[in-house]
């Protein structure tokens, strides 16, 4: 295109280092990466002044998961509306936003352009900056939102439908992977083995209901990879699930339940704590819609008070897709990088480690 | 009135700012598909190639389709925003019309022709002689065969445009009489022409009232209404 060169010149102010990012920054964040439409303005990158959720889970649940064409749609038709109840919730106008902060990877990419192509207009039309967030590294600054810092290293387990992974987080921007599902994603386990017993969706909250009722040493699932390494494997434990009720078609859903959430959360502390004590982590830290697990969060503080480590848990609204974690990421990376360029696109899948948005163009 | 016209319906992009007296500067990229990349930098563009300021913007008009659906999303969601935080109407005007809006006057038919890939087309038909555009039928979706029945039934002298068009120009040539001609693409300069109309018929929208035509349901709920029906 000609006119590259030309488009190159933005009207936007600052760039790396000149732009202030401080305390009294005020960042919308804007999420759509997966089926919850979400803004959010947060101060400073810790201080929640509003959060808005608009939740798709009714609109997929007839399908037992997400339908990508599905939520394309809705967030079309939310993200207006949630932007508007952010601001007007926060009690301040557009002048007063200093910064938009989008999730651009990863996600489903239909879901992802909508957020992305709203936020780069907003930015153009308010004339200020535009960042690019990725949604991995937002989930580590969740509990940045309500802790502030503890600091480093930090482990962190995220756990949701979408991901299982154990992250160093050495400062910020600062990551290494430790380890990671071979498979399918512990919530995707919960989804499949909660459709399965026709506990509904999603998953993760009804075997957790149905759980509190069974006996957790009822059925000696597997626990896969449980002594080897930091990387973990789910979806042995699925088909163990499925074969014991053909085999037990009078076994209880409430054990089933309570046997299979026991071997998930078995192995997701296992994992962390080795993690842990792998690298002399001061904390640990949890996120992801699977960090709403109430044995999972019973478990994990029990470990850490044993270890002599301080566990974070982020409150359940932040635990799941949200936007102020976006805007908190979007705060910190505006200060180490300043804007990103209104070209970039969105990167249905992009790695947390070197996560700067421009590091994944094309 | 300064309206900004957002196309990204089909495989183009494009961006035209102008008023009723036209144009001041428009930009089109025939392919590439990578839309939300190219728009809004192309929205900068345009405005400082017309020297205006985007707050002086007093409505935004964009293409709702029917066309590809990441493409219609880009377009839609980028107005949505901009009318959002400028406070300005919105002109939603099909890629049917907007092509058809692109042929000027002739006598015969105009059969607008998007392709919605999987092997199927969108289509309507218009008059536009005189400067007006008349809808002869409200848009429909299928396989070309259909579109083909649909003309031959019609049986009237017509030219057939769009991305379709082009992509299916053998099939229909070889079912009906008909020319294949341009444009391809649905242009910025015809969608801005079209929300010129509308501002003056005073039917701009609010931001909420703006859909895009999708023309079919998620591929999901077709499946799943399917099963239902299975014992
Ligand atoms: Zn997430």
């Amino acid at each position: 295109m000609s006119m590259s060169n030309d488009m190159a010149v933005t009207t936007m102010r600052g760039g790396a280092g000149q732009l202030g990012v401080g305390p009294d920054t005020l960042v919308l964040g804007i999420e759509t990466s997966c089926d919850e439409t979400a803004a959010a303005l947060v101060l400073g990158g810790t201080d929640v002044v509003s959060s808005v959720v608009s939740s798709q889970i009714d609109l997929h649940a007839e399908f037992g998961g997400v339908v990508p064409e599905v939520a394309s749609r809705a967030h079309l038709e939310s993200l207006n509306p949630v932007v508007e109840r952010a601001l007007a919730d926060a009690g301040v106008g557009p002048e007063r936003v200093d910064a938009v902060a989008c999730t651009v990877g990863p996600g489903l990419i239909g879901a992802l352009l909508v957020g992305v192509s709203a936020a780069k207009a907003l930015s153009l039309a308010w004339e200020v900056p535009f960042v690019g967030v990725n949604h991995l590294e937002a989930h580590l600054y969740s509990s940045f939102l309500d802790h502030g810092d503890i600091g480093f290293p930090l482990v962190v387990l995220l756990v949701s439908g979408g991901h299982t992974m154990l992250i160093e987080m050495r400062g910020h921007g600062d990551y290494r992977l430790l380890g990671r599902t071979i498979d399918d994603a512990a919530g995707e386990a919960f989804d499949k083995v909660a459709r399965f017993l026709d506990l509904g969706y999603p998953g993760g909250p009804a075997i957790d209901a149905a759980a509190e009722l069974g006996d957790p040493e009822h059925i000696a699932f597997p626990r896969a990879m449980m002594h080897d390494g930091l990387d973990m494997s789910f979806s042995g434990l699925k088909t163990a699930v499925t074969n014991h009720v053909r085999r037990h078609p009078d076994v209880g859903s409430a054990d089933v339940a309570a046997s299979f959430r026991a071997a998930v959360v078995d192995v997701l502390v296992a994992k962390t704590r080795r993690a842990a004590a792998e690298v002399d982590a001061v904390g640990i830290v949890l996120g992801g819609g699977v960090a709403a697990n109430a044995l999972l969060r019973t478990e994990m503080t029990a470990a850490g008070a044993a270890d002599g480590r301080t566990v974070l848990l982020p409150s359940r609204e932040m635990c799941t897709d949200n936007a102020a974690m976006i805007a908190a990421a979007g705060w910190h990376r505006l200060g180490v990088d300043g804007p990103s360029p209104l070209d970039i696109g969105a990167f249905p899948t992009m790695p947390l480690v070197s996560s700067t948005p421009e590091a994944h163009r094309g | 009135m300064l309206i900004l016209a957002l196309e990204t319906a089909t495989e183009s992009v494009g961006v035209a700012i102008g008023t009723s007296d036209g144009p001041m500067a428009t930009v089109e990229v025939a392919r590439g598909r990578r839309h939300t990349e190219t728009l809004v930098p192309a929205v900068e563009f345009v405005c400082r190639q017309a020297d205006v300021a985007l707050a002086e913007v007093t409505a935004v008009a964009v293409d709702i389709g029917p066309g590809l659906f990441t493409g219609m999303r880009v377009g839609i969601a980028t107005a949505k925003a901009f009318a959002m935080a400028l406070d300005v109407p919105i002109a939603p005007v099909s890629s049917l019309d907007v092509l058809a809006g692109g042929v000027g006057d002739t006598d015969r038919v105009v059969v607008p022709v998007v392709d919605t890939r999987k092997g199927e087309v969108a289509w309507s038909m218009v008059r536009t002689a005189h400067g007006r555009t008349e809808r002869l039928m409200e848009p429909a979706i299928g396989p070309v065969e259909d579109l083909v029945a649909d003309m031959m039934a019609r049986d009237q002298p017509s030219v057939c445009v769009g991305d379709g068009a082009a992509r299916y120009r053998d099939e229909i040539t070889a079912g009906v009489n008909c020319e294949v001609a341009g444009p391809v693409h649905p242009s910025p300069v015809a969608l801005l022409a079209a929300a010129v109309g509308i501002a003056a018929e005073e039917a701009l929208c609010a931001p909420h009232l703006v859909e895009p035509m999708y023309l079919r349901a998620p591929d999901a709920t077709i499946n799943w209404a399917t099963r239902q029906v299975r014992p």
